[in-house]
């Protein structure tokens, strides 16, 4: 299960705008690239990923092997709520990963 | 006015030996992902390392802090790295995620406080021997690009003093988190000479006297290198 | 031909300087309709020390309400060998239209940018980049 680090601010006001940050540990692996022995590795990078927040989809994006390893995104979504935001995504090898985290609004 | 001239020339002496992390010698992109946890790649192996002391270590071991500032260590006359040390009771196989992420775990809880290696001249005999031996099909040694040229060029790419205070290391190039045995494989490889199996002697050697080198230097751990 | 469709192509073959329109990949998803340049900015350094990871951001201008968004941003390397880099999705809940990531580029090269508005306009930015070879392959 890829390991992945978001960054968000420790508490937002409501109606305020978010800073989302996050990296993923994924090789985003190109397919051009050989192993020490000289054979190819594979293509394997993460081709889906979407956010939600409180069950919302806030941020999409269709990736690919020009985004560089353990992918970084960031984003901006608007606090309406303390709720939880998870990411979901999906890799060439069709294995998914996802993370979560929580986001606290006061009024 | 004697005086001041002797001081001066003392001064710079000094700080032409100073210690400069490779930090020093990095590209802007470099310098900005190793500044920002949030963006820093090897802070992914950092969380995991966290993960697995709690689960496999912390029943034992309390706070890590500090304990990277004295490794490797001559313990009974032997030389032991800190990837030695977290293998005594699981075995981890060298380059193995688990161990990067432990060793930069155990790493980062001494990010900023100085290396301070306390090692005997003896024991850095071979080490020291092993760093101005010339090797390879370049024939060339360590201190050749690393203590005479350091901050000059090589093509693109501004010479470092080839200073371990940032590993485990995530490496623009591996595009991952590696040890500073693989660093010192890849320099190897570079001078197209043979390379020292991990843990070898001849690799346990050159690591010992490569980080009494750098005693005084902060570590940087996880640090971002090209 | 009609008269009007031929001027319609060379009008949309005109307007944008950044990359062409009857491109594939750009066709795929602008479906031959004109890609003005304007709007978006794309914000990549001029030289990069290293292909491995270039940072990237894209920045629309645009009030971002339920009737005036960006749908969504496509992100093309000239010469990579995939040139299809990422498309971020965004829509009117989101209130900025800003995206950042980090690239691999495969020698030095242009960058193109395409926002897609809600109102089905498409706007490009590019920016060439330049990336410095490593001097010591290791390898390792």
């Amino acid at each position: 299960m890829a390991l992945a680090r978001i960054d968000l601010p420790p508490e937002a006001r409501r109606g305020e705008l978010v800073e989302v940050r996050i990296v993923i540990q994924h090789p985003m692996e190109t397919g051009f690239r050989r192993a020490p022995q000289g054979e190819r590795v594979p293509r394997n990078a993460i081709h889906s990923l979407v956010c939600r927040y409180s069950g919302i989809e806030v941020f999409r994006a269709t990736l690919s092997t020009g985004i560089a390893a353990n992918p970084f995104l960031r984003f901006f979504l608007r606090a309406t709520e303390s709720a939880e935001l998870d990411f979901w995504w999906l890799d060439d090898d069709e294995v998914q990963g996802t993370a979560k985290t929580h986001l606290v609004v006061s009024s | 006015m004697r005086k001041y001239l002797i001081l001066a020339a003392l001064i710079t002496c000094a700080a032409e030996a100073q210690n400069r992390s490779g930090l020093e010698f990095a590209s802007e992109e470099i310098r900005r992902l190793q500044a920002s946890d949030a963006e820093n790649p090897g802070m992914l192996w950092v969380d995991q390392g966290a993960k697995l002391f709690a689960q496999k270590c912390a029943s034992c071991h309390a706070s890590m802090k500090g304990v990277a500032t004295r490794y490797p260590a001559v313990e009974d006359g032997r030389i032991v790295t800190l990837e030695a040390k977290v293998r005594h009771k699981e075995a981890f196989a060298y380059e193995s995620d688990e161990l990067l992420a432990l060793t930069a775990f155990i790493g980062n809880q001494s990010r900023g406080m100085p290396i301070q290696t306390k090692i005997s001249e003896r024991d850095l005999e071979k080490g020291r021997a092993a760093y101005y031996q010339r090797r390879g099909q370049m024939n060339l040694a360590c201190a050749h690009c690393h203590e005479q040229n350091w901050g000059k060029h090589l093509g693109a790419e501004t010479l470092s003093q080839g200073q371990p205070n940032g590993y485990p290391a995530y490496r623009l190039e591996w595009q991952k988190m590696g040890s500073l045995e693989r660093r010192i494989r890849a320099c190897m490889f570079g001078l197209h000479a043979e390379l020292p199996a991990y843990g070898s002697d001849a690799m346990l050697e050159l690591e010992l006297f490569l980080v009494w080198r750098a005693n005084g230097l902060p570590i940087e751990t996880p640090a971002v290198r090209r | 031909m009609k008269r009007r469709e031929f001027i319609g192509t060379l009008t949309a073959l005109a307007v944008s300087p950044h990359i062409s329109t009857t491109d594939p990949l750009v066709y795929s998803f602008t479906k031959g309709r004109p890609v003005q340049p304007g709007r978006i900015k794309l914000e990549i350094p001029p030289l990069a020390e290293n292909g491995h990871s270039v940072a990237m951001t894209v920045r629309v201008d645009s009030p971002m309400t339920p009737s005036d968004h960006v749908r969504a941003v496509h992100l093309i390397a000239e010469n990579n060998p995939v040139r299809d880099m990422a498309v971020f999705y965004l829509g009117a809940h989101c209130p900025r239209a800003e995206v950042s990531s980090r690239i691999r580029l495969n020698g030095s090269q242009r960058v193109v940018a395409i926002a897609e508005l809600s109102d089905g306009s498409f706007w490009s930015d590019a920016a060439y980049v330049e990336v410095r070879e490593a001097a010591c392959t290791d390898g390792g």
